[in-house]
């Protein structure tokens, strides 16, 4: 399990963190997602082998918010 | 994902030009309304159609987004009003209440930000990059993500201490105030532990890493603060909870209303009114901004819950040593039997030099502020729980016991200052040369400074009652807790004591805040309704402790507690404020006096208002 956190450009509504949350959630081999909302980060642990960082990161860009940089940790 | 990618990249577009979506919508009603004062009617209303379908068509796309999601949020509710009202030839209604709604969402963004800049002040303080030593000697700026444990850094005079770790080289001082409370700067040297974002004063260090980034202390700080603020108060679960259920709830209540009635306006209008803008935000934003004060001033809640029970205490129980007290022996008495003190004092010093024991460390600390000049010690050799006695047993440093048992008489007046000194707390070194008392050193431990001032202004906001609860003796507890605003005194007490008399207490129905260093009373810690850690920003404190008070003293105590009962304040009023808006818009909508237009003018009003009352948290 790897985590990744997601800087993401400031979330105004708190109906956005459930969005990104219920999203990032959905997708294969993600564990625990974690919306920081007053931070505006995403913090999730993810199996390596189904899906990466950049992928959650492309997924949250398409609920329309902008993804300001990404990191992982083993 | 190919199929979203142009809504994505509109999504994203309107999200970072929501200010000129707006301004330009402004623009086309003001010269919409124009037109038809002008009299040219039918070209100002074909503006205004245009204008509330460019300001529909943003929000729509949030509210697909949602949908796709399964929430149902306020952006929907706005979208099917606005289609409505432009289909029942009412772009008036649909252009204004988008407008207000995008500039509203600008507005609140701004003030947001505001919210979070207690925050965001410690983030921008956390280090970026070290100076990574490499193994030709040269250093090689390094993002902090990627310096491992082991890593050297060097520290260069007026730069940040970027690392937690050890100093393996050179010398400097340090300004901690971020990671331990305290102010002035402290001297470092090989051996020492220094804090990733304390301040190098002067000097120049190298340091061995042991944490950085996230890991270090301070970014434990300040991951504890952004999980706090996100962690709600119980009561804005609540309406959470409730906001989730109420949304969907408004949309059946305008389509049933709409069926009904048959009329489109007033269902349309109910959906406006109903958002629950105002209602989601009040208490958050409270959260927010009271946790991100305190913890500029030094106080560490862990969430919205602790603020809340922090604010409802009417107990407060007290451990003594490193919570009243500094937790350091001091020297507090002198007195010489004949003779002068400063001399038997460096004589005494000078045996202790070697001693690693608390009370030696007090006596040859004192012996330095004093100035002295330590003599040649003899050899001495230690007795357990005695003291030190030279080779040929002439020279005595310890306690009675000690001169009793190598036959030294303890005349009467010798004997009053050892009451006296152990009355008041402390521990008490005798010194003897040739069969005579020459010297008495009580050392004890001190109080923390403004103690009694702090703990008025509990009693002032509050607090019924306050108990210390210690280990000591009754005496010397007794001692220390006069002059102070305790109410009892539990002395003799051993940690599972503790613990037991903070549950019987809350099973009296006694809120309690038990206040400790951390270490030695976890378990008190853990069973208080709040457990407030004393030790300063360290790794015990931060895991055991509800509140952290990274300034170990009384002021911040009392500040915690003033800014728990401002933050509970301000999300009651804000929870008012936002229910009240709700229901004087239903009634306003009953009696025929609100609209559409003034509905949502309302609305985003009440949301900058109540983010506006929360503002004022980062002025307490």
């Amino acid at each position: 399990m790897k985590q990744a956190i997601l800087k993401l450009d400031g979330l105004t509504c708190p109906s956005c963190m459930q969005k990104i949350e219920h999203a990032v959630a959905g997708v294969a081999g993600v564990q625990d997602v974690k919306v920081l909302f007053n931070a505006a980060k995403m913090k999730a642990h993810f199996d390596a082998e189904q899906t990466d960082a950049d992928h959650l990161a492309n997924v949250i860009q398409g609920l329309g918010y902008t993804v300001e940089s990404v990191n992982v940790k083993d | 994902m190919s199929i979203n990618r142009p809504i994505t990249k509109l999504n994203i577009w309107y999200s970072q030009n929501s200010g000129k979506t707006s301004a330009a919508l402004a623009g086309l009603i003001v010269l919409s309304l124009l037109l038809q004062l002008a009299r040219l009617g039918s070209t100002g209303v074909a503006i205004m159609t245009f204008a509330g379908l460019l300001g529909t068509f943003p929000i729509a796309l949030r509210a697909w987004s949602a949908l796709r999601m399964k929430t149902i949020s306020i952006e929907l509710l706005v979208t099917i009003a606005c289609i409505g009202a432009l289909a029942i030839g009412e772009p008036e209604e649909a252009a204004i209440v988008t407008f207000l709604f995008l500039f509203g969402n600008v507005l609140e963004a701004r003030t947001l930000a505001k919210t979070r800049s207690a925050v965001k002040g410690l983030t921008d303080m956390a280090p970026q990059q070290a100076d990574v030593v490499q193994a030709d000697g040269s250093t090689w700026p390094t993002d902090i993500d990627d310096i491992d444990a082991g890593d050297r850094v060097l520290v260069r005079p007026g730069g940040q201490i970027p690392v937690d770790g050890r100093v393996v080289a050179g010398t400097g001082s340090a300004i901690e105030a971020m990671i331990t409370g305290e102010a002035t700067p402290v001297e470092k040297g090989v051996g020492d532990i220094v804090y990733a974002g304390a301040a190098l004063d002067s000097g120049a260090l190298t340091i061995e890493t042991s944490a950085a980034g996230d890991d270090s202390t301070f970014g434990q700080i300040v991951e504890l603060v952004e999980n706090a603020q996100d962690a709600q108060a119980p009561v804005a679960q609540f309406i959470d909870r409730f906001a989730a259920y109420y949304t969907p709830a408004v949309l059946v209540i305008a389509l049933v209303v709409g069926l009904v009635s048959r009329n489109v306006e007033l269902a349309i209008t109910m959906l406006v009114l109903g958002c629950p803008g105002a209602l989601v935000i009040g208490a958050p934003v409270a959260n927010v901004a009271g946790i991100g004060r305190a913890a500029s001033r030094g106080v560490l809640f862990k969430g919205g819950k602790t603020v809340a029970a922090l604010a409802g205490v009417d107990t407060v129980m007290l451990d003594k040593t490193g919570t009243l007290t500094t937790g350091h022996m001091t020297v507090n008495v002198v007195r010489a039997f004949g003779g002068d003190a400063d001399m038997a004092l460096a004589k005494l010093a000078a045996i202790e030099a070697d001693s690693s024991h608390p009370l030696a460390h007090a006596i040859v600390a004192e012996s330095k502020h004093r100035g002295l000049t330590l003599a040649q010690a003899p050899e001495m050799a230690t007795i357990k729980g005695r003291g030190l006695v030279s080779a040929d047993g002439r020279i005595l440093a310890g306690n009675v016991a000690l001169l009793q048992e190598h036959s030294v008489a303890v005349p009467g007046r010798v004997q009053a200052a050892i009451d006296a000194a152990q009355h008041d707390g402390n521990s008490v070194v005798l010194y003897a040369q040739a069969g005579v008392v020459q010297l008495l050193v009580a050392v004890g431990d001190q109080l923390r400074p403004d103690v009694a001032a702090g703990l008025t202004t509990l009693k002032n906001r509050g607090v019924k009652r306050i108990v210390m609860l210690t280990g000591d003796n009754r005496s010397a507890a007794e001692q220390m807790a006069a002059g102070l605003p305790i109410d009892e005194v539990r002395a003799e007490l051993l940690p599972q004591d503790k613990l037991r008399i903070v549950q019987a207490a809350r099973q009296h129905g006694r809120r309690i805040a038990f206040v400790g260093d951390g270490i030695n009373d976890a378990p008190a810690l853990a069973t208080a309704d709040v457990g407030i850690g004393m030790g300063g920003g360290t790794a015990v404190a931060l895991d055991t402790a509800d509140v952290v008070l990274v300034k170990p003293d009384f002021a911040t105590l009392a500040i915690a507690l003033q800014l728990a009962k401002g933050t509970t304040g301000v999300t009651t009023q804000n929870i008012v404020i936002a229910v009240g808006t709700v229901v004087l818009l239903l009634l306003g909508l009953l009696v025929g006096i609100v609209h559409m237009g003034s509905g949502m003018f309302v609305h985003e009003a009440s949301i900058l208002v109540v983010i506006a009352n929360a503002l004022r948290l980062l002025h307490k």
